[in-house]
């Protein structure tokens, strides 16, 4: 590295520790051996988290993040090894450390938790002997070791320890299952505890739940925390400083308010326009994008690695990669123009003009009274029950509710992969449309398409894209020869990629070409409703946002109305008109987008909002769901949400009665038996109950 | 220095770097030492299957009354038979009947227990039950008695043998196939091409079976190994090849006797071709599996 202006080592230590750093990494690279080639994952990479701090890392798939994690612990593949540089934990040297101490480190210093804590408990073994067993390697006695476990699984807000100790891992919910993990990684009280995206797997509600937790847990442990997300958000909320990881690289660090507030890197500020933030909506302009994708592991751009995709490169940045500038005396930014950086000129235009749905647009597609019971052992699951819901010519619905709520079974009903229960009916232009899909005709078939969440599963893998999007064309439209080669060609430009792309597989393509390409089949028909079903939930933020200005510019051209099913309420919020609030297969809330949002809202409308973190600080309001979604099997009795509601009312009725849904202002209907007077005092107060 | 170059159109679909280093399965295969020594023994074989007898020092079937029993020796490297034919001539020409007989009978298998397979995996219910039950019960008995059984009353024949040790392997690929296929069910990409009012058999053909291939190919090759083993049991006992055809099941089946008398050459060396030739299928299968499942 050819050291230029203002070249320094790593920052000096930010964290609020008197002591030394807990960790220490100093011009760290990981190279991983592929096919006889070393490849290099992780380059040049330097931090500290000092004792007690928490640091977090942030970065797309393949930027490095979970290698990062892996050399800490000194859990590198076998074909994976770190280099060059230096990793010092609690003052020892990692890299030189002999199989014993390394184990002794593994108890006793560093403890991680990962992403899905179902393949991280051990399924035959029941959860209070896992527990258990952190503390007999310490060497406590089995009877004191499960006293102690007993200990740790209440500390971690576990209701009844006792009898979660005699389950098997399988008979937790992901939450708690999570819980179980934590109070393991805890039990050795660890100096550094590492967690690789804990939440991901998790449902907003429950993701609140868990970091609010860890968060608690810090304070009492004293444990730095190295905490690695996708999600800014949750690192905003979680993390002290933060690292910014770009192709291997660390390319900005910095507090992390900071860092979020005032990036100073191009790919931070790119990263950070990409989301949808501060009530951002559609009509508001596109989304900013970044250009291109990140390089493969192993690539050989010299100089500085995101120089391909930045918009304000200079020819010194391709030339050699620029040194950490340290902007103020804990930020620092890899970019030679880390001045200029926060005015990084926009890559995609704003302008965007949509068709408003008009006020008195007819319905295109009702459902009436759905209700769908799926048999199951000891009852069945009523996982719609009496939907009633109406679908606006070129309108946005947004669909949300957590995991089990019956969000996509509502969307399979009404395209026709699941019959309703009998009595239930589906119309489309007024017309009842057969429950069955081979019964409906090919303009029917036509009229209503999907994107689904995961390109993976939903393109076939053997065939080529001009295959994947020419089908829809000449089996629905009715096209051959020429005219289905120009539709085909046409229909490929229109999702932003080009011809040649029309011979390759899916497994040839990035994970956001993959989801252009199920757009241009569900596209390619000419459907008047297109079912995204979490389009973008799979993909990575740089990605998602250009997809989202795909769909709001093709809904533009084409007309067509959008049911758009997402757990990310900020993404939701951006491109709906209408949002429907769904809780166990039952429609709490339904009203305009903004006014959903404003509120007063539902109380289970409340809670989500307020489970999702924020990247610009915290909401005022911040009610918290106790525990998670019950069985449908066995729904409650009254108002469904009774069990978890925080507002619930003293008198009984929520127990007995179940509220009808009602229209509380014009086109916004509710289903709670709060005067809705009473519902904004409560929460224009910002009173948490 | 002003010079902010023009971005990329965003999102537009940049070159994505070819994924260097990235074979193809079969230049993967070709790689891994074990399908090569396997691949060569069982081109050997095919050669002698197809030009047995021109490659043959000896007309496998010339009887030499006064060169009887010889041990293996300089003019008959695997010596002769009791009626003086060159062992190691019946060697090279009896793999043509076996390797034929059992190709065939792995064809047929494959071929009806995929389309069994599709059916049961894809379309459940009814057809699912019913078949499972019947692929059940075939399976319950031992496949070379079940052989045995249908070659006896349709009389020895290779056409028979084929067809016969095909429809016992049938329900057998079938099953793995339908595993296959119950994968595939839980894909995104048949609801996608059920909305575009794709009918079943198009559906099963088009767009499963592509994805099913690489599993139908290992088990084809499974079967291949199991088949030789069944037809050359079959010749063994008399009711498959039938003399005077060089045979390795029924040179066994003809020699063994003399095994006492200290006469091992006529029956270690077709013994010897049944095991190459079934190893070197396994090592050829075991490296397409490892190169599918990498």
């Amino acid at each position: 590295m050819t050291t230029t202006d203002a070249p320094i080592g790593p920052g000096p230590p930010a964290g609020r520790g008197e002591a030394g750093p807990t960790v220490q990494v100093e011009h760290m690279d990981v190279t991983y051996r592929v096919r006889g080639r070393d490849r290099l994952a992780l380059r040049d990479v330097s931090f500290r988290i000092g004792s007690r701090e928490s640091y977090g890392l942030v970065g797309e798939s393949g930027s490095g993040k979970s290698t990062v994690a892996l050399a800490l612990t000194r859990y590198l593949p076998r074909n994976g090894r770190v280099s060059a540089g230096a990793i010092t934990i609690n003052g020892q040297d990692l890299l030189s450390l002999g199989a014993g101490a390394l184990r002794e480190l593994r108890a006793r210093t560093v403890s991680m938790v990962y992403q899905e804590p179902g393949r991280a408990l051990n399924p035959s073994i029941r959860v209070g002997h896992q527990v258990a067993e952190v503390y007999e390697i310490a060497g406590a006695g089995r009877h004191e070791s499960l006293e102690r476990a007993e200990a740790i699984l209440r500390k971690v807000q576990i209701a009844d320890p006792a009898q979660v100790m005699d389950r098997y891992p399988h008979q937790l919910s992901g939450g708690m299952a999570q819980r179980a993990v934590i109070a393991m990684a805890l039990a050795a009280e660890p100096s550094l505890l590492i967690l690789d995206e804990p939440t991901t797997a998790l449902d907003a509600t429950v993701e609140a739940e868990v970091l609010d937790l860890v968060t608690a847990l810090r304070e009492e442990f004293d444990t730095s925390v190295l905490f690695i997300s996708h999600n800014l958000a949750v690192i905003a909320k979680m993390c002290d400083r933060v690292g910014v990881l770009y192709a291997g690289e660390l390319i900005e660090e910095g507090p992390a308010r900071e860092v979020f507030d005032q990036p100073r890197h191009p790919y931070t500020v790119g990263l950070l326009r990409c989301i949808p933030r501060r009530g951002q909506r559609k009509d508001h302009g596109r989304l900013d994008t970044i250009p291109g994708f990140l390089p493969p592991a192993g690539h050989s751009i010299t100089g500085c690695v995101f120089a391909p995709r930045c918009s304000i490169v200079q020819d010194r940045c391709r030339e050699a990669a620029p040194p950490s500038f340290q902007i103020n005396p804990a930020h620092t930014s890899r970019c030679y123009r880390h001045e200029i950086a926060p005015d990084l000129p926009r890559s995609t235009p704003v302008d965007l003009s949509l068709p408003t749905p008009e006020e008195t647009a007819e319905p295109i597609a009702r459902l009436v009274s759905v209700s769908k019971t799926f048999p199951a052992r000891g009852g069945a699951i009523h996982a719609l029950a009496g939907v009633n819901l109406d679908l606006m010519r070129g309108e946005t619905l947004g669909l949300v509710g957590e995991s089990g709520s019956g969000k996509t079974t509502l969307a399979r009903v009404l395209l026709g992969l699941t019959p309703p229960d009998q009595g239930a009916s589906v119309e489309l232009d007024d017309q009842p449309l057969p429950a069955d899909l081979r019964r409906r005709s090919r303009d029917q078939l036509k009229s209503i398409q999907i994107v689904f969440q995961n390109p993976d599963s939903a393109l076939n893998r053997r065939h080529t894209v001009r295959r994947l999007i020419s089908r829809p064309l000449s089996r629905l439209a009715g096209l051959s020869g020429q005219r289905l080669r120009e539709r085909v060609a046409d229909l490929i430009r229109s999702v932003r990629m080009e011809e040649r792309h029309l011979s390759l597989r899916p497994n040839q393509l990035s994970g956001g070409l993959k989801q252009r390409v199920a757009i241009a089949r569900a596209f390619g028909s000419g459907p008047r409703l297109v079912v995204c079903d979490e389009p973008t939930s799979a993909l990575d933020v740089s990605v998602q946002a250009a997809i989202l200005n795909l769909l709001a510019d093709l809904q533009a051209k084409e007309k067509v109305t959008y049911l758009f099913i997402s757990h990310d309420l900020g993404v939701v919020r951006y491109l709906a008109d209408r949002i429907a609030v769904l809780y166990l297969g039952r429609v709490m809330e339904v009203g305009p987008a903004e006014t959903v949002f404003a509120g007063p809202h539902h109380p289970y409308t409340e809670a989500l909002l307020s489970a999702v973190p924020s990247i610009d600080g915290q909401r005022p309001t911040r009610i918290r769901l106790k525990g998670e979604i019950p069985s449908a099997a066995n729904p409650p009795s009254g108002c469904v949400f009774h069990t978890r509601c925080p507002r619930k009312l003293t008198s009984g009725v929520c127990e007995s009665t179940e509220p009808p849904l009602a229209e509380v202002a014009p086109g916004h209907l509710m289903s709670c038996h709060i005067p809705i007077d009473q519902l904004r005092t409560l929460q224009s107060n910002g009173q948490a109950p | 220095m002003t010079n902010i170059a023009a971005p990329p159109a965003a999102g537009v679909a940049v070159a994505r770097a070819e994924r260097s280093g990235d074979l193809t399965p079969w230049r993967l295969l070709l790689r891994r030492p074990t399908f090569l020594a396997g691949a060569a023994i069982l081109l050997f074989w095919v050669a002698c299957a197809a030009f047995g007898r021109s490659i043959a020092p000896h007309d496998p079937l010339a009887q030499q009354l006064l060169a009887t029993n010889s041990a293996p020796s300089g003019a008959h490297w695997f010596g002769t038979d009791q009626l003086g034919r060159d062992a190691f001539s019946r060697v090279i020409v009896g793999v043509r009947d076996i390797l034929l007989i059992s190709s065939l009978a792995t064809v047929l298998g494959t071929v009806l227990g995929t389309a069994l397979g599709l059916i049961m995996g894809y379309l459940g219910g009814v057809a699912d039950i019913l078949v499972g039950r019947i692929v059940e019960a075939v399976l319950a008995l031992p496949l070379v008695i079940v052989a045995f059984l249908f070659v006896v009353a349709l009389g020895p024949s290779p056409l028979v043998i084929t067809i016969v040790v095909g429809f016992v392997f049938t329900p057998l690929i079938a099953r793995t196939v339908r595993s296959a296929v119950l994968v595939e069910s839980q894909l995104d990409y048949l609801s996608s091409a059920r909305l575009l009012g794709e009918k079943s058999p198009y559906i099963m053909a088009v767009e499963i079976l592509p994805n099913v291939v690489p599993t139908i190919l290992v088990e084809f090759t499974v079967r291949l190994g199991y088949a030789i083993f069944t037809v050359a049991t079959l010749s063994f006992l008399g009711f498959g090849v039938q003399p005077p055809t060089p045979d390795w099941g029924s040179d066994i089946a003809h020699n063994y006797v003399t095994l006492g008398a200290g006469y091992w050459w006529m029956t270690l060396f077709p013994a010897l071709a049944i095991a190459s030739l079934v190893i070197a299928i396994n090592l050829v299968t075991d490296s397409i599996e490892q190169v599918l499942a990498s």
